[in-house]
């Protein structure tokens, strides 16, 4: 659509013109790398600030002259984030081959040390294979329910009725509450003495009921929780695809007689397995760092430990900051592995289709 | 699909979306279902109103009336609205006068940066989605994979280093600076979101207003934008409630001053060793919910009308 729009030659490698982008990372890098030297830490900070801002803005102009609107529209969020969390990410990566403590001044050069340790030490090690373990149960059970659910919330949804709209606030409420709020809440519902769950099972068991008391009983628990939570973010995308799917392709399939269950996969599906596959991707990516709930419910016992919870002792409490660094780059290299085969499976359904 | 009812559709005289009509019997259902789901909240709402003395009752009260008889009368606690006045004013040490609590503060100024934040987040996302789906990059892929990597390690991971670099620039215990962290922190799912929802509409209809001479711009601003309104409103609300609900960041980036609710809630109930008190809790969180309650109440005809509602589909 923009073939020949392009057409405005590059400039020279040393041509003073304000879309000379080469030119300004030279510029740039010169003058960062003589202020890391000359000047103290918190003015050069400053300076590399300003010589970044000044590079992004020449892209801008040469992105602009030039029509690469590609580039003009993605640079803001892209300079955002880079700023805001891979800057914080790379920080990190870089941490994890030191040896260092948040708590202390020394920070010393030690490899892959740190590495070795979370995967292979004796004592740190089987936690952490535990941990993993835990996290991929979570994972599986906790996505699993909230899809399950999600999806059946939706379905309830899809349809036109009375009162649909104040019925829908009610459902999506769980999600608007803070974790932390609902989190002790919870811990209230499955208290042994006090708790409604537990009050109303000894109504009508007679023996007082106590679900946290053992590993099943505190995953339950757990996954209850997160679920509850979790469902109406999968319910409002799957509604999203389930609305748009136009109403002639029913109607016509209703001429064709064609069964509600082939229905549902040929016209259904099709529309709602982008959103699906979104909602997929992001509630995998935060069942991964289960921590909040584990914490508050039951403070990491009945061995239900996840990994973010693990990170959390170590680099929080432990203050083993390059250690916790290590042990989560070895978390992301497993979800980087995972979300990539989930887009791998979507975009061959794409293909395919 | 692009035929002349989609066309007429597009211009509004038909209803393209799947929605079908059901009567009062599915409201009966949905209802029942809903208000199941929605008991613990309840629950909540209704601990906020209860007599302080009244929160770990055995049996739990369960009501604040009775509804004509129907439910015992152990399970039925009188209300109160004394809880909400402790949010803002409470007696702190024991034996002294009641102080203010600093919390009128901490929901304009946290109801004001999550706004802004996300309203950031929206836009910026909004162009870079548009971006993704139209002019395809080199390696366009990778970018939007490294995006989502951003969403991807446990938050205490990069909560270190962005301390550092905050007490660096002097960003540390500001609103700016969680405003910016925060903008981030919704970047990758609404970049995600919208893309999905620009790659859904079909580029016919852009590509014919190309042809009348429609600039790139106007192509953007008259045409996509309005066909994902659906799309923007759910995105909106979701940045919303994830920022709402971020706690971590908000703990070890904030100072006495700069709070955000869900770190003074926590510190208000936990604070005094006398254990939770839930109906403070309760309270806290009863208000909490209110902002953001509305906020979806009034996005949500967006939220219903079908994302791809009268466009022409792909």
């Amino acid at each position: 659509m923009n073939t020949a729009v392009r057409d405005l030659p590059a400039p020279a490698m040393f041509e003073f013109d304000a879309s000379n982008w080469k030119l300004a990372i030279l510029a740039g890098l010169a003058i960062s790398i003589l202020a890391a030297l000359a000047l103290p830490a918190s003015l050069s900070f400053w300076v590399i600030g300003a010589m970044a801002a000044m590079i992004a803005a020449v892209f801008a102009i040469n992105a602009y002259r030039r029509k690469y609107y590609g580039g003009l529209l993605v640079a803001p969020a892209i300079a955002v984030l880079f700023v805001m969390n891979i800057f914080p990410l790379l920080w990190s990566l870089g941490l994890s081959f030191f040896a260092y403590q948040s708590n202390q001044q020394t920070i010393r050069f030690i490899g892959l040390n740190n590495y070795i340790k979370v995967l292979t030490n004796d004592i740190a090690a089987p936690a952490n294979w535990d941990a993993l373990i835990n996290t991929g149960m979570f994972v599986v059970s906790t996505v699993a329910a909230q899809m399950i659910a999600g999806f059946l919330l939706a379905m309830l949804f899809a349809k036109q009725f009375p009162l649909r709209k104040y019925l829908l606030i009610l459902v999506l409420t769980p999600m608007m509450l803070s974790v932390v709020a609902s989190g002790v809440f919870f811990t209230y519902y499955y208290d042994p003495t006090f708790g409604i769950l537990s009050y109303a099972i000894g109504e009508v068991t007679g023996e007082q009921f106590i679900l946290m008391d053992n590993k099943l009983g505190a995953v339950t628990g757990i996954v209850f929780a997160d679920a509850w939570m979790w469902s109406p973010f999968v319910m409002l995308l799957v509604l999203a695809g389930l609305v748009s799917v136009p109403k002639y392709l029913y109607e016509a399939a209703a001429i064709d007689r064609v069964s509600k269950w082939r229905q549902f996969w040929t016209i259904t599906f099709p529309y709602i397995r982008g959103l699906l596959m979104l909602a997929l991707l992001f509630r995998t990516i935060e069942a991964f760092k289960l921590y909040d709930l584990v914490y508050i419910l039951i403070r990491g016992g009945q061995d239900t430990k996840t990994i973010a919870y693990l990170i959390a002792e170590i680099a929080n409490e432990q203050n083993k900051t390059s250690e916790g660094a290590a042990l989560s780059y070895v978390i992301l290299f497993m979800v980087i592995v995972l979300t990539n085969l989930y887009l791998y499976l979507a975009n061959r359904r794409n293909q395919g289709a | 699909m692009a035929n002349s009812t989609s066309i007429l559709e597009w211009l509004g005289f038909r209803k393209a979306s799947g929605v079908t009509e059901a009567g009062w019997g599915h409201t009966l259902l949905v209802g029942i279902v809903s208000f199941i789901y929605f008991l613990p909240v309840l629950f909540i709402i209704f601990t906020a109103i209860k007599p302080q003395d009244l929160a770990l009752s055995v049996p739990p009260t369960i009501s604040p009336t009775s509804l004509f008889g129907l439910i015992p009368d152990q399970y039925v606690f009188t209300p109160t609205l004394e809880n909400f006045g402790s949010v803002f004013s409470r007696v702190m040490t024991p034996g002294g006068s009641p102080e203010a609590t600093g919390f009128d503060r901490f929901f304009f100024f946290f109801i004001f940066i999550s706004s802004v934040s996300v309203l950031l987040a929206l836009v910026i996302g909004t162009f870079a989605a548009y971006g993704f789906s139209r002019y395809p990059l080199k390696g366009n892929d990778t970018y939007l994979f490294i995006i989502l990597t951003t969403r991807m390690l446990p938050a205490i991971v990069i909560v270190i280093p962005v301390i550092l670099m905050f007490r660096v620039t002097g960003l540390s215990g500001s609103y700016l600076g969680i405003t910016l962290l925060y903008t981030a922190f919704n970047l990758a799912f609404t970049i995600w979101m919208m893309k999905s929802f620009f790659d859904e509409l079909s580029t016919d209809v852009e590509d014919a207003a190309r042809i009348d001479g429609s600039s790139e711009a106007k192509v953007f601003l008259k045409i996509c934008l309005p066909q994902v309104v659906a799309g923007l409103a759910a995105t909106f609300v979701f940045g919303l409630i994830l920022t709402w609900n971020e706690f971590l960041f908000a703990l070890l980036l904030s100072n006495a001053d700069t709070r955000t609710v869900p770190v003074a809630m926590n510190q208000a109930v936990s604070s005094g060793g006398r254990g939770t008190d839930w109906t403070l809790l309760a309270s806290i969180e009863t208000l909490f919910l209110i902002p953001v309650f509305l906020v979806t109440f009034f996005l949500q005809n967006h939220l219903l009308r079908g994302v791809t509602f009268g466009t022409v589909k792909r």
